[in-house]
């Protein structure tokens, strides 16, 4: 059995609720009261990666870049069974800001083929599609071009088989078929499979578990963030039609009225 | 530089996907912003070429033939390779494409080998110091102000923001191009296809009935599936759902799922999460059915019904059997 080194990218956004609350000068979410969590597409990464080492054998490791605080959404992916993590880090991305796509790509790049020179290189390299926050759809694609390496996006569904692997992607009449020699590079979405919770050993592990951390330069690209602003809602006056299945009736005329029944 | 704006045509096997004529859309905007001053369609793969009469109404002046014996499905690494050529020689005021998982892609391969940066999802531009963008986060429920220096600007179209439709009848003139590309260029071309069986679908489906944790289990989607059943609707459901393995991920609506638009959507026992919205919030007419009158469904539905879903819903199948039988 040919055993697998897998890397995993995560990245650590806010976990807003109804609405995302910005901070008063517009530059940032206001995330005071708000969770973290992994972006879901990665989360999806980080679970195929563990069952393709249940499956071949080998190792999984998650690679981010982020403030201090991402050291979080590493241990977790170790809690549900990854086996290492590498945090690489600057002083300019504490409180969460973000560097653009193109720094970010480079420390990237950077951090992964300086891991490969000590380690070997790894035959699988995922990604999420897209971040959930900044939405870049953009980052695993110029870490693959800077790696030299194939890389497909929209991943669905993979196989690895004698050195290669065979990947799905979500088309409007249903799947496209890739298949790329390893080592590649793939950007997944959530839907590629189901994760799993952290089992009780493993958040032990997490706990003990060393994270070196390395540190990389911003060089900024072309890009630049100014302010954000909550897209527009409309305000709706809510029409209550009852309550309870006493409100059956009223729930039937108004699909009648729409001409749906 | 010369005053081209590039207009990369997404097609599949020589088959325009509607979408992709919004990119037309978004060049229009930039001319009208005072970013360069005609527009250049890009057809990939000689398989397409009969694509390329029909996009002079579009606002093309020209349309450039990407040919090349590689060029025969649609390969993400190849088209990136042509498309960063094509930057090289013609040396374009902007490049652009919709913003979709192909336009997203080619245009990001492009950008990496140019070392140019590249906005995705682009809703508004302005020429500022650079070029102003306003573009979507979080999947449409944040908009960003940004700044973009770039000896050519490279954007993406959010989908349907810009318009799709042609604006005259002028026929573009024609030019052949032929790009340098190795077999492996090819390496992460489409090599097979599975057709999953049409029929009604979410996205497609007038009516959704839609669960969220208040179903509380996979078999509590029952009165669900037999409402949806009654109206000729599907189900869809919230990422609790999908997360705890109640319904299968392809039912799921919002940022990481399905967006969707139908006549009707009936949001029981979902909260009205951002990520949850934007996936349903095009919908013609919303109505929520919620233990909560305070839940954000609730206060952003059209029409709301406060109560136990799983008391509810058969309560309204009830009603509908009985109006049929009756009428
Ligand atoms: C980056 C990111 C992306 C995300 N993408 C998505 C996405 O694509 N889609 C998505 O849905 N979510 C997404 N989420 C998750 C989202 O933030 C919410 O957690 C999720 O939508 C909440 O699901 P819910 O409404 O089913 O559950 P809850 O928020 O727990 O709401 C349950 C609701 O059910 C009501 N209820 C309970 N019992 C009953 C009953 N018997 N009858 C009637 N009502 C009842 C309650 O009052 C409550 O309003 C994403 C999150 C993140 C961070
Ligand atoms: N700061 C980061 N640290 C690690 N991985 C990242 C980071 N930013 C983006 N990525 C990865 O790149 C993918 C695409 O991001 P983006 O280009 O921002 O949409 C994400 O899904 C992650 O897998």
């Amino acid at each position: 059995m040919v055993e697998l080194r897998i890397l995993v990218c995560v990245k650590r956004v806010p976990a807003p609720g109804a609405r995302i609350t910005l901070t008063a000068d517009h530059q940032g979410i206001d995330a005071k009261n708000l969770g973290f969590t992994t972006s879901p597409h990665e989360e999806c990464a980080v679970e195929e990666a563990i069952r393709l080492v249940e499956t071949h054998g080998g190792s999984a490791t998650v690679l981010t870049l982020g403030a201090v605080e991402a050291d979080e959404q590493l241990r977790y992916a170790v809690s549900v069974g990854v086996n290492s993590a590498v945090h690489v880090t600057h002083a300019s991305l504490a409180g969460g800001a973000d560097w653009d796509a193109q720094a970010t790509a480079r420390a990237l790049a950077d951090a992964i083929s300086s891991l490969e020179a000590t380690d070997g290189a790894f035959d699988l390299i995922l990604f999420g599609n897209e971040s959930a926050d900044s939405g870049g759809f953009q980052v695993g694609v110029r870490v693959a071009r800077q790696l030299g390496r194939a890389i497909v996006n929209g991943i669905k569904g993979i196989v690895v088989e004698n050195g290669s692997v065979t990947a799905q992607r979500e088309s409007t009449s249903g799947f496209e078929v890739y298949q790329l020699a390893l080592p590649a590079v793939l950007g997944v979405k959530e839907g590629l499979n189901l994760p799993r919770y952290p089992t009780l050993p493993g958040r032990l592990k997490s706990k003990k578990v060393e994270v070196p951390v390395l540190t990389a330069e911003p060089m900024p690209g072309g890009l630049a963030t100014l302010s954000f602003d909550n897209a527009a809602e409309l305000v709706v006056e809510t029409t209550m039609l009852g309550t309870g299945p006493e409100a059956a009736p009223a729930i039937v005329d108004l699909l009648e009225e729409l001409g749906l029944v | 530089m010369s005053n081209e704006i590039l207009v990369v045509v997404e097609h599949d096997r020589g088959e325009v996907t509607e979408t992709s004529y919004q990119a037309f859309g978004l060049a229009r905007t930039l001319l009208s912003a005072g970013v360069g001053t005609s527009i250049t369609a890009v057809v990939i793969g000689a398989e397409a070429d009969a694509l390329a009469a029909g996009i002079g109404s579009y606002g093309a002046g020209l349309s450039v033939l990407v040919h090349h014996a590689e060029l025969t499905d649609y390969a993400p690494e190849a088209w990136g390779d042509v498309v960063a050529q094509l930057i090289a020689s013609r040396a374009p005021a902007a490049v652009v494409a919709t913003g979709t998982d192909r336009g997203n892609e080619v245009l990001a391969h492009a950008a990496a080998i140019a070392d140019l940066p590249f906005a995705a999802n682009v809703t508004d531009v302005s020429l500022a110091d650079g070029l102003g963008l306003t573009r979507v986060r979080w999947g449409g429920s944040l908009l960003e102000q940004s700044r973009l220096h770039a000896p050519v600007y490279v954007l993406s179209g959010s989908a349907h923001t810009f318009t799709g439709e042609p604006s005259g009848d002028a026929a573009a003139t024609t030019e052949v191009f032929e790009p340098t590309l190795d077999a492996s260029a090819a390496r992460t071309r489409v090599v097979d296809r599975v057709t999953l069986a049409a029929g009604i679908t979410l996205t497609t489906a007038a009516v959704v009935v839609s669960g969220g944790r208040g179903v509380g289990s996979a078999d509590g989607f029952a009165p669900l599936t037999e409402l949806a059943d009654l109206l000729g609707g599907a189900v869809g459901c919230s990422r609790v759902v999908t997360n705890n393995g109640w319904r299968p991920h392809s039912d799921q609506v919002g940022q990481t799922g399905k967006r969707i638009a139908p006549e009707l959507y009936i949001a029981c026992g979902i909260s009205g999460a951002i990520q949850h919205w934007v996936g349903m919030m095009a919908s013609k007419h919303v109505l929520a059915i919620n233990t909560d009158n305070e839940a954000n469904m609730v206060g952003k539905a059209e029409y709301a019904v406060i109560g136990d879903l799983h008391k509810i819903l058969p309560a309204v199948s009830d009603e509908i059997r009985r109006r049929r039988a009756s009428a």
